[in-house]
């Protein structure tokens, strides 16, 4: 970089800050502790708190929903490294993200990189501003890990495709207005090679959803039922049967995310969660030496991690990434968030353990805990992703 | 500051690269262990690291140095750690350069850094005295005596302390074991009186020695740093040396994954290549990713003594504790995954195995840096 570029950046860090200190409302720089708390947009969405639709109306009104999409389709234009700083300030004082969407962290990227014009102009501003709200359709009941063998077929008819088929463990169908669908255009084709990327409205005929109670006791996944749900071929996304590839590309975004939901950001440090239920000795240290070692095992661990995580966002931007190693991230990742809350019921110990109680927020421990088991299964098991490592990045024989 | 190499980061890399595997490849360590070596390293090949700016790379351009950062140093000991190259650099070109240039006075760096600089000098510090790494635990006493001081006690595993043209060593001077404040460092020259040098021969190969002093009389311009509060300037000291054998042993871990995947890829059993087992593929798989963000926490590290020596502290506990678990890690995969082969000494594989365990000694083990984190957090 050279001094003219630093000292600009350090010129858009201050006026970034400023702006975020005058803008972002107290509440919101607190740590996000229910669903309520997060906002996804879409047609039927309300805001918990008027302090949340300021700060996101703020953050919309700058593209800052979306701060490294282009400005012709509702996002920020920052260079990658202004979005780094953008990103840093956040985090240093706990600003919470104005709006997540599937939009932003998956259908986004690969629309900007498959989707043809009218495609972008359509869809990327309605993400942009929070209008609607995306869902994943790609495990079925008989695909799961084994993706490619998916089997929902759409048949051409006329300038339509008729969708005909299940999927399952799609998040939050049951509140989402559009879909992000892969289905079968070919079934004579080799699996990979007769899938097609394709997009529809949730309220089109023939589409129901249907929640599945978890172990967490929450519903957050839906089996979703098509039933000859008419759609035009230009929703196509990509070339047709080519699908597998804007996939692939998808799931990638898909990881990156999944792998980042441990980060923790600004929020207390475990030590100290722990420290209210431990307890500490007469020199302040945590009063369970086995539990405070594995504390700091983890505490290293995730630092660790979040240099990674930086790292890997720096070499994609210096075009030296390996493209397949969001599946590294998201097998470590998801492990690490895994071993997180096996610390965190083991620090709170018996009061972890109160499902439905007011004292214990309706059992939030519990269920957030019963809820990371999913991080390992769903973007692609641990299994898959080190099986994509070895096959991928380190070239082993038959992987 | 982006976690990636810049062009003249790069061309560092390829430069030391090149020489050291080119000169040194792990048969040059083996010879010079089986010849019992009586320096430990090659001089020669020294001479032409400093002709090539190598030995006073951290050294300011002022006293002939190159002035480059601890970014720079750690890919010279990578590029060591890939081939386990015995050579003074880490000892002199960046725990003793470092300690001298935060820590000595006018007279001191005019008179040493030069010479450190063309190769001319080895220095080494002296810092640990019981079983394990424990700074603040120095006993090594240092009391007034006219207008000097005489120094007594006993030092262990100072890095190519057999061949070091000066000493410095940390001492305490008040209080007592355990406190930080009453630690004074001291440049001793190894053949003043008193000053008793065993060579001790590693598991590794690599230099390290045993040094007792006796009523040492040194002067009280042989202080590095101000007296009683040396602990400030050892803190940073220490870092640096953490960080440059962390980046070692990233590029030793490496090293062994990737011999131990060409191995998978080309022995056979059972019909098969080994590499097709999926036991095999997701073990290697899980190490590749372990060693991905060790580099990562490492270069962090070296990043944050770049942008303050006195604030990286966290950073490098936590770069210096991954790359021992993850080296441990490699290097026990590495011997298990070469199967028998693994365990003759005809084969490089031991070489690495030895040297990752005395890299985790080296300046505190993964124990030791995962409590610091844990206090620095204060739980």
């Amino acid at each position: 970089m050279s001094e003219s570029e630093a000292a600009d950046l350090e010129e858009f860090r201050k006026q970034t800050r400023a702006w975020l200190e005058a803008n972002c409302p107290p509440e919101m720089r607190k740590p996000v502790t229910s669903d309520g708390d997060v906002f996804w947009g879409g047609r039927n969405t309300k805001f918990s708190s008027e302090p949340q639709r300021i700060w996101f109306e703020r953050m919309r009104d700058k593209g800052w929903t979306v701060p490294d999409w282009p400005k012709e389709y509702g996002g920020g234009g920052l260079s990658a490294a202004e979005h780094k700083v953008l990103r840093a300030e956040m985090a240093r004082m706990g600003a919470r993200p104005p709006l997540s969407s599937f939009g932003i962290w998956m259908l986004g990227p690969a629309l900007l990189k498959y989707g043809n014009e009218a495609q972008k102009q359509e869809h990327l501003p309605k993400i942009a501003a929070g209008l609607i709200r995306w869902c994943q359709g790609y495990s079925e009941p008989n695909a799961g890990s084994d993706l490619a063998s998916l089997q929902t077929r759409a048949e051409s008819d006329g300038d339509d495709f008729v969708i005909t088929g299940s999927k399952i463990w799609t998040s939050y169908a049951n509140y989402a207005d559009w879909i992000f669908c892969l289905v079968r255009t070919d079934p004579a084709a080799k699996k990979h090679d007769g899938i097609s990327f394709i997009l529809f409205d949730m309220a089109s005929k023939g589409v129901t959803t249907k929640p599945i109670l978890l172990i967490s006791g929450y519903s957050p996944f839906c089996e979703t039922f098509f039933d000859g749900v008419r759609v035009p071929k230009s929703h196509v996304v990509g070339t047709v049967n080519r699908g597998w590839d804007v996939a692939k590309y998808l799931l990638q975004h898909e990881r990156a995310m999944i792998s980042g939901m441990g980060e923790r950001g600004v929020g207390r440090p475990l030590g100290q969660i722990a420290a209210d239920s431990v307890g500490t000795d007469a020199q302040g240290k945590l009063d369970d030496s086995m539990l405070r070692g594995q504390i700091a095992s983890f505490d290293v661990d995730e630092a660790a991690l979040a240099a990674c995580a930086e790292r890997a966002v720096d070499l994609a931007k210096a075009g030296q990434a390996h493209p397949a190693f969001s599946s590294a991230m998201k097998y470590y990742g998801t492990e690490l968030n895994k071993r997180r809350y096996e610390i965190l019921m083991s620090a709170g110990g018996v009061d972890a353990l109160e499902w439905e109680s007011e004292r214990s927020k309706q059992g939030a421990r519990p269920r957030a805990w019963l809820r990371t088991k999913a991080n390992s299964i769903e973007g692609g098991t641990t299994e898959v992703m080190l099986g994509i490592v070895a096959k991928r990045i380190l070239d082993l024989p038959g992987a | 500051m982006a976690l990636v190499l810049t062009e003249e980061q790069s061309m560092l890399r390829d430069s030391a690269r090149g020489l050291i595997s080119d000169k040194a490849p792990v048969s040059h360590l083996r010879s010079l262990r089986d010849a019992k070596d009586p320096t430990g390293f090659s001089k020669e090949l020294w001479h032409s690291f400093a002709e090539m700016g190598f030995a006073g790379l951290m050294v300011p351009e002022e006293f002939g140095g190159s002035g480059l950062g601890f970014m720079e140093a750690g890919i010279v000991m990578e590029e060591i750690g890939r081939t386990l190259m015995p050579s003074p650099f880490l000892a002199t070109s960046v725990v003793a350069a470092s300690a001298l240039n935060l820590g000595g006075n006018a007279a001191q760096k005019s008179e040493y850094l030069p010479k450190i600089s063309n190769g001319s000098l080895l220095a080494t510090l002296a810092i640990d005295e019981g079983a394990k790494h424990r700074p603040l635990q120095t006993s090594l006493q240092a009391v007034r005596a006219g207008n000097g001081f005489k120094l007594s006690g006993a030092k262990a595993l100072v890095v190519d302390g057999h061949v070091a043209d000066l000493l410095i060593v940390a001492t305490r001077t008040a209080g007592s074991a355990g406190e930080r404040d009453g630690l004074t460092l001291f440049l001793v020259n190894p053949k003043a009186k008193g000053v008793s040098i065993e060579r001790t021969i590693m598991v590794d190969a690599h230099n390290a020695a045993r040094i007792e002093l006796a009523n040492v009389e040194v002067t009280a311009d042989s202080v590095l740093g101000e007296v009683d509060q040396g602990a400030g300037l050892l803190d940073g000291v220490l870092d640096i040396g953490r960080g440059a054998v962390a980046s070692e042993m990233v590029g030793l871990s490496e090293e062994v994954f990737n011999r131990t995947v060409e191995y998978l890829k080309n022995r056979k059993q059972f019909g098969k290549l080994i590499g097709e087992f999926q036991a095999l593929q997701h073990r290697a798989a899980e190490l590749y990713v372990d060693i991905e963000i060790t580099r990562a926490a490492t270069m962090k590290a070296l990043q944050a003594l770049d942008a303050d020596v006195t604030k990286a502290a966290s950073a490098v506990a936590v770069a210096k504790a991954r790359a021992g678990t993850t080296a441990t890690r490699a290097v026990q995969e590495g011997v298990q995954m070469h199967g028998g082969m693994g365990m003759t000494d005809q084969f490089d594989i031991g070489f690495f195995m030895k040297r990752a365990r005395v890299c985790e000694e080296l300046f505190g083990d993964a124990n030791y840096h995962t409590e610091q984190l844990a206090r620095a957090r204060g739980y």
